[in-house]
């Protein structure tokens, strides 16, 4: 086994993005995240890489696609209220089929709202990161080494799709620390003939674009990204599940919000009751075929969310409602504790055994 | 013996622009520049929104087409993706010094080592004629039909007398193109522009007042009457900074 070093969330996600060939970042301060820009600051002049405060979060993310356009691995990050800065250019990287990486160390909103750790941008990140119809690969690390090689693979899967990944962490994955290996493996080379590269007066001129002003066109680009949306889905699913082959209580968390919700389980399970976690590491795509697998076992489902209940509503639509869903939830920087999740679980055991 | 002929850095297809507009003169000057420092196989384009929003489909070179105003910013990282390619971006006015405003401000600051043409006529074009960071005081749009009020929706930006004190600037020239003498001099002060780039000099910026009979609702030599009695009095002519010349003369 490769030796582990102890690594703060943010700082182990910086290296393992300059390890995956990532030399181009554009950020702006934001807490908690600023330590990504920190890093890469020191990181990034030491091996030739580019290293860019930018003037507002609205010009990172166009930087973004300048070099992405230029067909090199690129990244920026922030948190909540300056991912809503970035909606603009992330409907673009999408229009354009532009690979690039994106995180999102959440924090509590709506608006400035506060600086503890939050989940309450799945909405934004899994259904309307910006106008017109697409979706990004988002990514859930619930710990400093997913920190770390979730970034490595979402290179990979945008460099493989030509779209963008979101890395949807907390305030917690961000600022906690924990051993980790960097031992990431190969970085795999993509065809990127698209690329504006100049054209050396050797092929004709390529175009990076989103605009076309004949229906007939557009709605066949949209319908091209569908097709491919749907390939993602049947191939790049990613979770994780902990004691729920006999699970009469399915519990579905991501990020810090799983962690808490194991030792939940652990405790449900001391009190009798089977309960067991599907912890999903893409939100989209969702683990919606395994959440359906376990319905059919299971009496009932609660979701542990830091928000009012966002996800809760992809775990309804994968199972079809047919089992009860109920929420653990905190919200605006709060943690739920385990026993907050126990007493959901418990309630759970209940109504599913009335069901 | 050949005379005149379409320079290798337009595209041969056929552009959209309204009759009598000025963005055929100013896209030629470019691509002319371009051809004379034998640059095309090196030249990455930025297209804007706005009237030349189809500039990608117009130059010759390798193209990317930015979200409103963010031209500068997109271009900074085509730049620094690969310093060797010649970056230039084709912004109008209400995408340069409205929407973009930070973009084009910062971009100048930090010095970076990009073209921007300017193309300045006074009104939103495409969007079909409203009032323009740059319409004059007075000045009748869809959106300002009064005339522009300074007292209620404030006053014209200056973009060359704005940039010049921002440190980073190289090269920030005013040109227009509605005489011979005139576009000849356009076509000096953008070429200058790509050879300090080529020469690692920083941002340069290239105004161009340009007309829009369409949206000012006059006809083609109306419009470039129009732009040398009220566009060129408001906004003067002539070398508002240049770096290297200042330097040399010191």
């Amino acid at each position: 086994m490769a030796d582990k070093v102890l690594m703060k969330g943010n700082e182990a996600l910086a290296e393992a993005a300059i390890m995956a060939g990532c030399r181009h970042y554009f950020g702006y301060p934001i807490t908690p995240q600023t330590e990504v820009a920190a890093y890469l600051a020191k990181r990034m002049p030491q091996i030739g890489g580019t290293f860019l405060q930018a003037e507002s979060e609205v010009a990172a993310i166009n930087m973004v696609i300048g070099v992405a356009s230029a067909g090199k691995r690129v990244m920026t990050s922030s948190s909540s209220p300056g991912i809503s800065l970035k909606s603009e250019g992330l409907s673009y990287l999408a229009g354009c089929d532009l690979p690039a990486l994106v995180v999102n160390v959440q924090r509590g909103g709506p608006g400035l709202g506060g600086i503890q750790p939050s989940q309450s941008d799945y909405f934004q990140a899994t259904r309307g990161a910006g106008h017109g119809d697409f979706h990004m690969l988002v990514l859930a690390p619930a710990s400093v080494q997913e920190m770390a090689s979730l970034v490595f693979k979402g290179f990979d899967l945008a460099d493989k799709y030509r779209m963008t990944t979101m890395i949807l962490a907390d305030g917690t994955m961000g600022q906690m620390m924990e051993p980790v290996s960097l031992d990431m493996g190969s970085v795999n080379e993509y065809d990127k003939s698209w690329a504006v590269t100049g054209t050396k007066c050797e092929r004709k001129h390529n175009i990076i674009n989103s605009l076309s002003l004949l229906p007939e066109e557009l709605e066949q680009w949209n319908i091209r990204r569908y097709d491919m949306y749907k390939k993602i889905e049947e191939r790049e699913v990613m979770y994780d599940e902990y004691m729920t082959e006999d699970a009469d209580i399915i519990v579905v968390a991501f990020g810090v919000a799983a962690r808490v919700a194991r030792n939940a389980i652990v405790a449900a399970r001391e009190k009798g009751i089977k309960a067991g976690l599907v912890r999903p590491i893409t939100l989209w795509p969702f683990p919606k075929e395994i959440l359906k697998q376990r319905a059919k076992n299971a009496k009932a489902f609660v979701s542990v969310e830091l928000s009012t209940g966002q996800m809760i509503e992809d775990i309804e639509l994968a199972i079809r409602c047919t089992r009860p869903v109920l929420l653990a939830s905190r919200v605006g920087g709060m943690i739920p504790t385990p026993e907050e999740v126990l007493e959901k679980i418990e309630e759970a055991q209940k109504i599913g055994g009335e069901a | 013996m050949i005379v005149f002929e379409k320079p290798k850095a337009l595209a041969d297809v056929k552009m959209h622009y309204c009759p009598g507009c000025t963005h055929g003169i100013i896209h030629r000057l470019v691509a002319e520049a371009i051809d004379e420092l034998g640059i095309e196989g090196r030249v990455i384009g930025v297209a804007p929104v706005g009237c030349s929003v189809f500039a990608y489909n117009y130059f010759n070179c390798d193209m990317v087409q930015a979200a409103h105003g963010r031209a500068p910013a997109v271009a900074t990282g085509v730049k620094r993706a690969d310093p060797e390619n010649i970056v230039f971006t084709y912004q109008g006015d209400g995408d340069l010094a409205a929407i973009g405003t930070a973009e084009t401000v910062h971009s100048a600051a930090r010095g970076e080592n990009i073209t921007i043409i300017f193309v300045n006529n006074a009104i939103y074009g495409m969007t079909g004629g409203q009032m323009a960071p740059t319409t004059l005081p007075g000045q009748v749009t869809q959106t300002s039909p009064y005339g522009r009020q300074v007292e209620s929706v404030g006053f014209p930006i200056k973009v060359c007398e704005l940039l010049k004190n921002v440190d980073g600037a190289a090269y920030l020239e005013r040109v227009a193109v509605n005489d011979v003498k005139n576009v000849k001099n356009a076509k000096r002060a953008i070429k200058k522009a790509f050879e300090y780039q080529v020469q690692g000099k920083g941002f340069s910026l290239i105004e161009v007042l340009s007309t829009c009979p369409t949206n000012w609702g006059l006809t083609p030599d109306k419009a470039l009457k129009w732009l040398e009695e009220n566009m060129m009095p408001y906004y003067p002519l002539g070398v508002y900074k240049d770096k290297y010349a200042e330097e040399a003369g010191k």
